[in-house]
């Protein structure tokens, strides 16, 4: 039997061809259609700077993503661990020579292209946990050793990313980790716990805070105590989506972001523009969208043979979905504004490039669905 | 390596979770998309209002000022296109080149190019900044030729202010100039209208009637970014002129009464005995409005500021001046009213070497001769003040004031048009009591009587008496712009209670002016199509002493500021008399040697124009 799944295992290269998810791939897509013309869109109905740089990224990490899933997800296991490390190397490089840009440091100047370590970091860390807790046995998880050894894998980064810097992709990172910690099945009481430790130190935490941090959280508690300052961006932001109405204002007719009044309109709030063009049932559709890849994605997971693939498409799958939440809470004004992308949707190689890593080792596990990893 | 059973744990566990998760997750994307629901579908009413009041906005044009008219419809104060040049500085490459040759071509000044720079710096690069606000052709036809090399000017015409008569209409209409805080402070609509640049009345008519005349702005309205720069305009809104206000005035009499005032300090009030329609109201010297349209240099405004003839006092409703023997009608008048005297009641005027002596004071007669034994009508002819102070002291001051008030003295003549018109005063026992705390003495009713003293009255008010004695002694109520209205119920109510006595004083006036030894008789004019009845008036400026009294000087050896003031006061054609006239010449000698002559050369222009005037009503009526 072994031999048997050893050898159907050793598939041939059109046999991982119609392997493929293609319902996810489909809406990968789709997703990126929808992103290059909203991104045409910011450029204000041009093929800019935004549209052109977005494309092309797209292109060439959607065919990264595709090559990724012809790699069998051994190889992926087998670098769990070590790409953890060069990220974080990475990551202790961008503190002492990052590129400053916007009063933080968070690029790597690689002479073709700037990278954003944290960002990767968002994918690696699931992919290092998902690796540690697969070895583990059932017994082992909630040991202290354990839990000891995974905080510190999550904590390392999150401070690394913290210093830069950039409370918003450190919040994610660790939320990442946490996400594989919990599917590994670390028992509900720490989190239980850990949440309660953390509303109680929330007056600590906040006086820790920076005072642009403090004042987003009161701005979030009160956007009109400062329209044109602080609550400027979600005010805008509200309008914009609030604007659009059940069929929104039409592509390339978005007045809040065509007349610039929406801030940040390529990346962290490229789903306002797109709320106000197209509206409540574009933005559902658009919801229905990225809830199906979710979908896809889980369902690779539950189909996969080894705990491995499982436990990183479950993860991978639950990041993505607490990223579009974040996201669009933010740009909704249910929560404060932290720095988070919108996966695909927002322009940003870094992100683009660590979401497609992530979905091609989804994709990797489909095709490898049989893989046991030992 | 891993046992089977402890990876199905893993596994059962791992699918467990995942299960609670994907709830959760169902949960969480159902709160969002309620949230956008909530935004976009149940709130979008209030978020669209709120879009579009981020994006649309309005820019308000300067309104078209109305226009004044005098009785024929020429126009007094109009709009006229001012060239001027305009730079919007982002729209231009190279300011610093385009505002050097700018300067270059319109020849401007270090201080006013420094003064365009500053302004330059302070707006925004996309608004306009105003160059040039009021081109003559020449420098603008030379902007234009040269436009090829100034790229980002616009050289506009726009819509400005003008006094085509230039002084002539200065003290009735005031002038226009860039509304400050004050004025948007103390009219409603002036701020309700206010874009930079307005113009508004700072006094006269202007002022007053700024509510009819301003007009309403036309509203352009742009779709601008989040910076406040205009992307389109989506509309334009018309916004209607100000309201066209036709005055009673003859332009022609005007000018004849600016050119009799040239040089000297005065004012000229010609009206309308049965309507009180101002005919001409002129208040010298004067100035040119027009400078303060664009803003009056600093230079110009000390000159007319540091006149020592008070250019900016309109003399005519402001001026408070002692009528002097011009008060004599209605010291007559009160008298016979009153009873007190009959028009044959005799005084003996024994000259300067036996005046009227009363408590150690004495009282001259003007005339050092004096006029022997006179009557009312020779009195007046001759202004024997003797007559007059004899008449006062038998008449008292109250009754005095009565009549004087009753036929328009010390109280306002135009209600509120004229923010700058003074009441004047009438004295009396009480006012004297309540105002200095002391009590009247005779000495006072007797100068009272010739019209020294306490009293004031405004050349306005002088014409206006003088109208209601030449109309019969009927209540008139004068006004200076035309409408048809008839407000007042007591119009040509009569002021007096024996009509003979008005007669007995029209009469006295015309000896005055159409008789031997009259005191303007030089005056005259002897054709009874022009002929009219005057009264003159000489007003000390300073106690006139023993000294000066024996020196008898000349008007000319005196100081300026300290000659007499002229007056005449009149009405003609005497036959049938239609309109009143007032002339006060400040510091001028004596009435009669020069204010009345000008009455001469006025009542030749009034009763010509009388004709036309008419003429013009009936052809009006026939239009219609």
């Amino acid at each position: 039997m072994y031999q048997y799944t050893r050898f159907k295992n050793q598939n041939s290269f059109f046999q991982k061809f119609g392997n493929l998810d293609y319902v996810l791939l489909s809406c990968l897509l789709i997703l990126g259609f929808i992103s290059l013309a909203t991104m045409y869109s910011t450029d204000g109905g041009e093929i800019l700077f935004h549209t052109r740089s977005h494309f092309i990224k797209f292109i060439i990490f959607f065919s990264m993503m595709i090559v990724i899933s012809f790699i069998n997800i051994k190889f992926w296991f087998s670098l769990g661990y070590l790409s953890y490390v060069i990220i974080l190397g990475m990551l202790i490089w961008t503190v002492n020579f990052g590129i400053t840009a916007s009063g933080s440091k968070r690029w790597i100047d690689l002479y073709f292209l700037n990278i954003q370590p944290s960002e990767l970091m968002k994918i690696f860390i699931i992919l290092c946990l998902a690796k540690y807790f697969h070895r583990m046995k059932a017994q082992n998880v909630n040991s202290f050793y354990s839990i000891c050894f995974s905080l510190i894998i999550i904590f390392v980064p999150m401070s690394l990313v913290i210093i830069q810097p950039d409370l918003g992709t450190s919040l994610l990172i660790a939320i990442s980790g946490i996400v594989v910690l919990w599917f590994a099945g670390l028992n509900h009481k720490y989190f239980f716990y850990s949440c309660l430790l953390s509303i109680i130190s929330l007056p600590i935490i906040i006086s820790f805070l920076k005072p642009y941090q403090k004042l987003r959280v009161l701005t979030f508690l009160n956007p009109d105590r400062d329209p044109l300052g602080a609550g400027y961006q979600i005010i805008q932001s509200k309008i914009a989506v609030g604007s659009g109405g059940i069929t929104g204002k039409g592509f390339l007719k978005g007045t809040q972001s065509y007349l610039e009044f929406l801030p940040e309109k390529h990346t962290d709030f490229i789903f306002t523009l797109f709320s106000e063009e197209f509206g409540f049932i574009g933005s559902v559709i658009l919801l229905l969208i990225y809830a199906i890849i979710i979908y896809r994605i889980i369902r690779i997971g539950a189909l996969s043979r080894s705990y491995f693939a499982k436990l990183f498409c479950y993860s991978f799958g639950t990041s993505i979905f607490i990223y579009i939440v974040i996201n669009m809470s933010m740009v909704l004004g249910l929560l404060p504004i932290v720095g988070s992308p919108l996966p695909i949707m927002s322009y940003g190689g870094s992100s683009m490039l660590a979401t497609m890593i992530g979905f091609g080792i989804v994709m990797s596990a489909k095709t490898h669905s049989e893989q046991s990893i030992a | 390596m891993i046992n089977i059973s402890d990876n199905a744990t893993k596994l059962n566990s791992l699918n467990r979770r995942m299960f609670i998760l994907a709830t959760a997750k169902i949960i969480i994307l159902g709160g969002i998309v309620s949230r956008l629901f909530f935004l976009q579908v149940k709130e979008n009413k209030k978020y669209l209002t709120l879009s579009d009041k981020n994006r649309i906005r309005e820019w308000k044009l300067p309104p078209i000022r109305g226009e004044f008219q005098d009785y024929f419809g020429n126009t007094i104060a109009g709009n006229f296109e001012a060239y001027q040049l305009h730079i919007i500085p982002e729209e231009v490459e190279d300011f610093r080149y385009v505002i050097y040759r700018v300067k270059e071509l319109l020849g401007l000044s270090e201080i006013q190019f420094k003064k365009i720079i500053k302004k330059k710096n302070e707006i925004k690069p996309w608004e306009t900044l105003i160059v040039a606000d009021n081109l003559n052709w020449e420098k603008f036809s030379k902007i234009n030729n040269h436009l090829y090399d100034l790229n980002g000017v616009k050289p506009v015409i726009s819509i400005s202010r003008d006094y085509p008569y230039k002084e002539n209409f200065t003290h009735v209409l005031g002038y226009v100039s860039q509304a400050n805080e004050n004025d948007l402070l103390t009219n409603e609509n002036i701020k309700e209208k206010f874009v930079p640049g307005l113009k508004v009345g700072k006094t006269g008519l202007e002022r007053s009637f700024e509510k009819k005349l301003i007009g309403s702005n036309s509203v352009e309205r742009y779709e601008v970014n989040a910076y406040g720069r205009r992307i389109s305009q989506l509309a334009f809104q018309k916004g209607d002129k100000g309201e066209t206000i036709k005055l009673t005035i003859d332009t022609k009499i005007q000018e004849l009464a600016n050119e009799l005032l040239k040089e000297k300090a005065g004012s000229i009030c010609v009206m309308d005995i049965y309507t009180g329609a101002i005919i001409a109201m002129h208040s010298s010297p004067s100035f040119d409005p027009n400078s303060f349209v664009f803003g009056i240099s600093q230079d110009e405004w000390q000159l007319i500021r540091n006149n020592p003839m008070k250019p900016l006092v309109n003399k005519s409703l402001s001026g408070n001046y002692s009528p002097g023997s011009t008060i004599k009608p209605i010291v007559a008048l009160s008298a016979l009213e009153n009873e007190i005297i009959s028009p044959d009641f005799t005084v003996q005027c024994k000259g300067h070497k036996n005046p009227l002596e009363l408590y150690g004071q004495t009282y001259h007669c003007w005339k050092k001769e004096g006029h022997g034994f006179v009557n009312l009508r020779e009195a007046m002819k001759q202004s024997c003040d003797t007559y007059f102070y004899e008449v006062a002291r038998r008449l008292g001051v109250d009754k005095l004031s009565v009549t004087a008030k009753e036929f328009g003295l010390g109280k306002k003549v135009f209600k509120d048009i004229f923010d700058n018109e003074k009441k004047g005063l009438i004295p009396n026992t009480e006012w004297k009591k309540n105002a200095l705390g002391r009590n009247w003495v005779l000495g006072e009713t007797i100068i009272t009587g010739i019209g020294q003293g306490f009293i004031q009255t405004t050349p306005i008010q002088l014409c206006l008496m003088t109208a209601q004695i030449a109309n019969g002694g009927f209540k008139i109520y004068p006004k200076i712009v035309e409408n048809n209205d008839n407000q007042y119920v007591d119009k040509f109510m009569p002021l007096y209670k024996k009509a003979r006595n008005i007669r007995i004083v029209q009469d006295a006036m015309f000896s005055s002016t159409n008789e031997v030894r009259g005191t303007s008789y030089r005056s005259r004019l002897d054709d009874p199509k022009y002929q009219f009845a005057g009264k003159t008036g000489t007003s000390q400026v300073k106690k006139i002493t023993e000294r000066d009294r024996e020196l008898d000087l000349k008007t000319f050896q005196i100081a300026y500021e300290e000659r007499d003031h002229a007056l005449y006061v009149a009405f003609g054609p005497y036959k049938n008399p239609r309109y009143a006239l007032s002339i006060i010449i400040e510091h001028g000698g004596s009435g009669g040697t020069v204010a009345a002559p000008l009455a001469k050369e006025l009542f030749k222009m009034i009763v010509d124009r009388h004709e036309i005037r008419k003429n013009y009503d009936n052809k009006k009526y026939l239009d219609i």
